[in-house]
This record gives structure tokens, C-alpha cells and sequence, in this order.
């Protein structure tokens, strides 16, 4: 055994190994850094900023910066949870999040990492985005609306599935999740409903049809515990306490 | 037929108030009276704003979001939509029969929504006009002069509100705005835990319930002409009824009486409501105006709600509310008791209801099943009807082949109500105030008929008890000549 290397996550040292980034390290280590565009089953895409940590008076993504011995990590102090917030509050606005009539509500990333971060309100005017819903799949509904752009159904489909059902295509307001098939509906593309991709997405935006709100309030994977605890919603871990 | 106060000969030729919003009603309403230089009324109409954006809102949404979504229509009846979406979406994924866990759980939601309900509308709304008469100094004519004068009866109607919100809360999750019913059924049953904890003040609940019936019974008593009399109108009426005629509220066939208590139709499968009532509309309202088909729009009207339900229905499986009814039909000799303010009594009648069957479902043991949800072929369209509080409730839906909502029709229960409250001002508008310089006392008198039917007028606002009330006094040219007004605390301020 060789001595292990570690770097200090606001304060606490974080044991890892080569090629880990933060995130890698500090998830393994049980420590959780809010996040949304990363999973651990997939390359890091560093698009949601949500991981934002100071190293050094500079900022970056945990997801992507490689740990380094000795470095010394900032992942609480306020004025961090405040930029966190400011990215939340953006995503926010920029679809249409409505929660309280949304079946994802309480099994939410975007939701609970919003609630952790202590977010409050919008704050920033809503965009409302004209956005449609696909239901031309027999098993799987998807709604623009609430996309937040993060990739992992992308990167699911391409890595996992082998089947590149999901690009995201676009640039700034007008990106947008388009699907593999001939007339560009869900229902003509080759996704299937075990696919890792159909459970892959944090928010509600990649849904099985017919099963909403089956779970009651209070049994939803947020409602008792917060993210920092729980974990990812659709992360089929074993590492992480 | 509609009184001939809908429509003044010639209304260019009257002054015109207008009472606007209506005070302790839910949402938004206004009343326009036309009074001639003799002060005689010349026409009374109400106003309601209703929301109807809803539904094309609600195209495009897959149905499975039916039950949640529309409780969002209204802050004030949520569950009420919330379970008549259900019920059309267990059509449409052909779960002909629920389960008996899941029927007995939404009955309970059903019966805690509408115990919590009639509470706050006798207590909270009502109260103050019964137990001090409609002229008592407006500063005092309002829940806080209850609270003050009869502490314990405030308390009790707190309570049992209170109550029924716990009810809410275990059976869906939330006081406001839970999930409990799905399509097909509903995503949970209670836990032992929860049933007793309900069942720890469910005799207090009954006995204040009682005590409210007693109450209510005395005041129509003392002053019992007044009570029969005022804004009382003869109308058919129409409520669900078990199919042995019990009294039903959350799932039975249609039943409609005219004034005399003859049926009109009965045990009509609520699936084919359609056939059985039409909507017309009127160039001077945005509500609709649904009638009886086969008696056509100008006789067709009748109301729903308390008064309805208690009048339409052969007994109640309870016992305390069946001594009840016995009593309240007994006023009119077997004919349809049709004083308006009955409604209250009504209400109370089935508030007590509400708490003795709830006493009786927490000791099924179906309540804690595990069996939630039933499934059979789907089908693309689907209708839920059930008894709302404030009356019968209509929703249809259709779908496209993906589960996307094409079509979307309801009818409330204030809407059904709409004719029949006009005609009850108009009557308030002949027995009081024609002849009289109007004063707020006199005004309120409309607000108190209006109240009486517990409307819901937008399901989309909610300010209670707190509106400033504005009555402009408006002569033929359309000039403001006397206005008074009410600000949010109960201030009376003469402008001009
Ligand atoms: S659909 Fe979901 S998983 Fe795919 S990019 Fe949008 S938010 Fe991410
Ligand atoms: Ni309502």
C-alpha cells in the first residue's frame, strides 16, 4: 500500500487517486458536491456549472478539475452557495419549471439541489418558453419544457445504449434535446423504454408514460432526506454511503 | 321562467349600482341593479368573471396529470377537482370498478374536503350574518365580532376545520394541493398510525358537528318567516343519489326533481350528462347558464348543493343526519324545502354527515389494503362527475392516441347555480329594496343570498372576508352620483 494522497475539501482531507477529479474523489469519499450535468457512470460534461468550487481565489467545475495533492477546496461557504444559486435561478427561468403540478416533483434533482442550496425564489423574470411535449412514444414522454440541457440522455444513449437516440443541437436559447429517427419524433427513434437513457435524466424532462405521482408525498426520494444524503436520483450506485 | 328583473324594459332610462366585488364570497362577482327615480328596481343581475382559460390550458397535457393539474383551477375546491379528474381518468386508463381501498380512500379525502369546507363557509363566511342579522353594524358583522361574542362556537368551527384539513393532508399528502388520487385509484392507503390518529377526534368532531346542526336549526327557527321567506324562489333541483336513494356524493346516478319533488330524471349513468343538460349563455354574462334539456333553457334551470342534496335524496345511511333531515323536510310538508338561507341548514345537515362517515370508514379494514390500483383498456375519452361541496361537478375529457388531452369540458358547480342565484337577488331585490334609498345594510342583503349558495365564483382568486366592497350609485347618463365604500378592515366611507 502506498501512502494516499489528499486534498482538502473545505477542510476535511479527501483521499485519491490518479485521474480522479474533485468530484470523483470527494463522491467516493462521501462527500457531496451539488451537481446536475454529471453522473458518475459517465465522462464529465461540465455544462451546469453546478459545481462550481473556489481553489485558490479561482473558480471551477469540480466535475472536470483534477484533484491535486494539497490543493485546498472550497464546496460551502456562502458566497459559493450564492453563485450556485444564481445558476439555479437561471435554469430556473429559462424553462418552465412549474413543481407543484409536476410529477418529478420530490424526486427532482434540479428541485433538491435548489432546496439544498437554500434557493428561494427565481428571482430573475420567467422566460416562459413556448417548448412542446413528444408522446409518440407508446412507453416514454418527453417534455422541452423542462430539459435543462445537461446531456446525460445524450451521453446514456451514445455510451451505454449504443444507439445515439438523444443530440443536443443549438446554440444558446434556441438549443434544444432533437431525437435520431427520419421524421425527428421520439416514437420513430430506436429508444426502448429499459434503455439506460429513458431513466437516465435528473429533471422530468425523459418520463415513463402512465406512472406519474404514483409515488405518495412524503415516500418521494427527496421528501425526508436531502440530496447531499440520498444521492443521485437515477445513479445505480454502490459506492457511495 | 326567468324573473323579468334579467331584463328592464328600458335600462338606459335607469340608475345603475353596481356591488362590486362581493364580500365574503370566493373570487370575483359584481351585482348590477337598475333603479328608477321612483326607486323601484328595475333589473338585478349578477356578474360572475369566470375562468375559462383552463381549458386550453389544459390541451396537449398527458391525462395522468389530470387529477393534479386541475386542482390547481381552484384554491378553494381543489380536492373536488382533483377527484372528479380521477374519476375521468379511471375511465379513460378502464378501471371500470376501483378497488375497495382506493374508493374508500377517496371518499374519506371526499368526506374531509367537504367537512373542512362547510365549516369554513358557515363559520368562517356565514356566521356572521346568522347570528347577528344581516343589519348589524358592518364593523362588527364578521368573524372577529364571532369570535368575541361566541368564542366557543368560532372555536368549534376552527376545529372542525382543522379536522377535515387532517383528513386532506393523511389522504393525499398535503392539506393543499396532494397527489392522492391517480388514474385508476390512488397511490396510497393509510397506515395504522394514521388511522388512529384520526380516529382520536373523531367523536369530539361528531359532537360539534351536532352541535352545529342545533345551532344552525335554533336560528332558522327564532326567526323562521324571514327564514323561509327570504330570497327564497321555487326551483327544481338536482344532486347524485345512491342507487338505492340514499344521500351520495361521491359516486351514484343523477337525480333532478322539479319544485314539486317529482322527478325529472333519475339514476341517470353521469356518463351521459350530456344528454341530460345543456349550457346556454346570455349576452350579458360569461357564465354559462346550464338548464334541464327536456325542460328547456327558459324552465330548465334548477339548483345543486347542500339544499339540493338533502331535499333530493330518499335517507342518509347515518343515523344523526338522517334524525336530521327528518326534521328539515318536515318544514314543508313533504314538498322540496326551498328557502334559499335553508342552504345553511343543509349544509350543517351534511357537515354531520360527513364526520359520523368518516367515524364509520376508520374502522374498515379495507383502509389499510394493499390492493391500489385497477387497470383495463384504455379508451380515449372519459367523464368524472361527483358532488363538490358547493354542488355537482362535471368533467370530461378526451384524448389522442399518444395521452394527450385534445379536449377538456366542465362544468362547475357554481355554474349550475348561476340562474338560480339571479333569480334569488332579483327575489331580495323585490323584498327589500325597491322604494329604499340603499344603504349597506340593504346591499348586503344581495350578498347575503349570493352567500347562501357558498358560490365559488372564479376558481382562480382567493381573497376572503377582506375584499373592499364598492357600490356606485350611477345615473342614466352614466355619472357617478353616490358611492360607498368598504375598505379591507370593514370602514364604511360615503364619497361625494
Ligand atoms: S432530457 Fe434530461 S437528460 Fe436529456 S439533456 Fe435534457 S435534462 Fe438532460
Ligand atoms: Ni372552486
Amino acid at each position: 500500500m502506498s501512502a494516499t494522497v489528499t486534498f482538502l475539501l473545505d477542510g476535511k482531507a479527501i483521499p485519491f487517486q490518479d485521474g480522479d477529479t474533485v468530484m470523483d474523489a470527494a463522491l467516493r469519499a462521501g462527500e457531496y458536491i451539488p451537481h446536475l450535468c454529471h453522473n458518475p457512470e459517465f465522462t464529465p460534461h461540465g455544462s451546469c456549472r453546478v459545481c462550481i468550487v473556489e481553489v485558490n481565489g479561482r473558480h471551477y467545475s469540480a466535475c472536470t478539475l483534477p484533484a491535486a495533492e494539497n490543493m485546498n477546496v472550497d464546496n460551502s461557504s456562502e458566497a459559493i452557495m450564492a453563485k450556485r444559486r444564481s445558476l439555479l435561478q437561471m435554469l430556473f427561468v429559462e424553462g418552465n419549471h412549474i413543481c407543484p403540478a409536476c410529477e418529478k416533483s420530490g424526486a427532482c434533482q434540479l428541485q433538491a439541489v435548489a432546496y439544498y442550496t437554500r434557493m428561494l425564489s427565481p428571482h430573475f423574470p420567467h422566460f416562459f418558453p413556448r417548448r412542446s411535449i413528444d408522446a409518440t412514444h407508446p412507453d416514454i414522454i418527453f417534455y422541452h419544457n423542462r430539459c435543462i440541457l445537461c446531456g446525460l440522455c445524450e451521453r446514456a444513449s451514445r455510451d451505454v445504449d449504443g444507439k445515439n437516440v438523444f443530440t443536443i443541437s443549438g446554440r444558446g436559447m434556441n438549443s434544444r434535446v432533437i431525437f435520431n429517427s427520419d421524421s425527428g419524433k421520439l416514437g420513430d427513434s430506436e429508444l426502448s423504454i429499459s434503455d439506460r437513457a429513458a431513466s437516465i435524466c435528473p429533471v422530468g424532462a425523459i418520463l415513463p408514460k402512465s406512472k406519474g405521482y404514483q409515488v405518495p408525498i412524503g415516500q418521494r426520494l427527496y421528501d425526508t432526506r436531502p440530496i447531499s444524503l440520498v444521492g443521485d436520483s437515477n445513479i445505480r450506485r454502490n459506492d457511495k454511503t | 321562467m326567468p324573473s323579468e328583473l334579467e331584463t328592464a324594459k328600458d335600462p338606459e332610462k335607469l340608475d345603475r349600482i353596481v356591488i362590486e366585488p362581493l364580500t365574503r364570497v370566493e373570487g370575483h362577482g359584481k351585482v348590477t341593479l337598475l333603479q328608477d327615480e321612483n326607486l323601484q328596481i328595475k333589473q338585478a343581475r349578477l356578474h360572475i368573471a369566470e375562468f375559462r382559460g383552463f381549458e386550453k390550458f389544459i390541451q396537449g397535457r398527458p391525462y395522468w396529470e389530470l387529477p393534479v393539474l386541475v386542482q390547481r383551477l381552484c384554491g378553494i375546491c381543489p380536492v373536488s377537482h382533483h377527484l372528479a379528474a380521477a374519476k375521468a381518468t379511471d375511465m379513460i386508463v378502464g378501471a371500470m370498478q376501483l378497488t375497495p381501498t382506493a374508493e374508500k380512500i377517496r371518499r374519506l379525502m371526499h368526506y374531509g374536503q367537504t367537512l373542512q369546507s362547510h365549516a369554513l363557509h358557515f363559520f368562517h363566511l356565514c356566521s356572521p350574518d346568522l347570528l347577528f342579522g344581516y343589519d348589524d353594524d358592518v364593523r362588527h358583522r364578521n368573524i372577529v365580532g364571532v369570535i368575541e361574542d361566541s368564542p366557543e362556537i368560532a372555536r368549534q368551527g376552527v376545529m372542525l376545520r382543522k379536522y377535515g384539513q387532517e383528513v386532506i393532508r393523511v389522504t393525499s399528502g398535503k392539506r393543499v394541493h396532494g397527489t392522492g388520487a391517480i388514474p385508476g385509484g390512488i397511490n396510497k392507503s393509510l397506515s395504522r398510525e394514521e388511522i388512529d390518529y384520526l380516529k382520536t377526534d373523531i367523536d369530539q368532531v361528531i359532537d360539534w358537528a351536532q352541535q352545529a346542526v342545533v345551532l344552525i336549526r335554533r336560528i332558522f327557527f327564532e326567526h323562521y318567516d324571514y327564514h323561509i321567506n327570504f330570497a327564497s324562489i321555487d326551483s327544481s333541483m338536482m344532486s347524485m343519489v345512491r342507487e338505492d336513494g340514499a344521500y351520495e356524493i361521491y359516486h351514484g346516478g343523477l337525480r333532478a326533481r322539479d319544485r314539486n319533488g317529482r322527478d325529472i330524471f333519475n339514476h341517470v349513468d353521469y356518463r351521459n350528462y350530456s344528454d341530460y343538460i345543456k349550457e346556454g349563455v346570455k349576452n350579458w354574462s360569461y357564465m354559462k347558464f346550464p338548464f334541464i334539456t327536456s325542460l328547456g333553457q327558459e324552465d330548465g334551470w334548477y339548483r345543486v348543493g347542500s339544499l339540493a342534496r338533502v331535499n333530493n335524496c330518499d335517507f342518509f345511511s347515518t343515523e344523526r343526519a338522517e334524525a336530521e333531515r327528518v326534521e328539515f323536510r318536515a318544514i314543508s310538508d313533504g314538498l322540496p324545502v326551498q328557502s334559499t338561507l335553508a342552504y345553511h341548514w343543509a349544509r350543517l345537515i351534511e357537515l354531520l354527515h360527513c364526520a359520523e362517515a368518516i367515524r364509520e370508514l376508520l374502522d374498515d379494514s379495507d383502509l389499510g389494503g394493499s390492493e391500489l390500483v385497477n387497470k383495463g383498456e384504455m379508451q380515449l375519452h372519459g367523464t368524472g362527475v361527483i358532488e363538490a361541496p358547493r354542488g355537482t361537478l362535471f368533467h370530461h375529457y378526451e384524448i389522442d392516441e399518444n395521452s394527450l388531452v385534445t379536449r377538456a369540458s366542465l362544468i362547475v358547480s357554481t355554474t349550475n347555480n348561476n340562474q338560480a342565484m339571479n333569480e334569488s337577488i332579483r327575489r331580495v331585490a323585490t323584498q327589500y329594496l325597491d322604494g329604499q334609498q340603499l344603504t349597506e345594510a340593504l346591499l348586503n342583503q344581495v350578498e347575503v343570498a349570493i352567500r347562501a349558495y357558498d358560490p365559488c365564483l372564479s376558481c382562480a382568486t382567493h381573497a376572503m372576508g377582506k375584499m373592499p366592497l364598492q357600490i356606485d350609485l350611477v345615473n342614466k347618463d352614466n355619472a357617478l352620483i353616490d358611492r360607498l365604500e368598504k375598505n379591507a378592515s370593514g370602514k364604511i366611507k360615503r364619497r361625494l
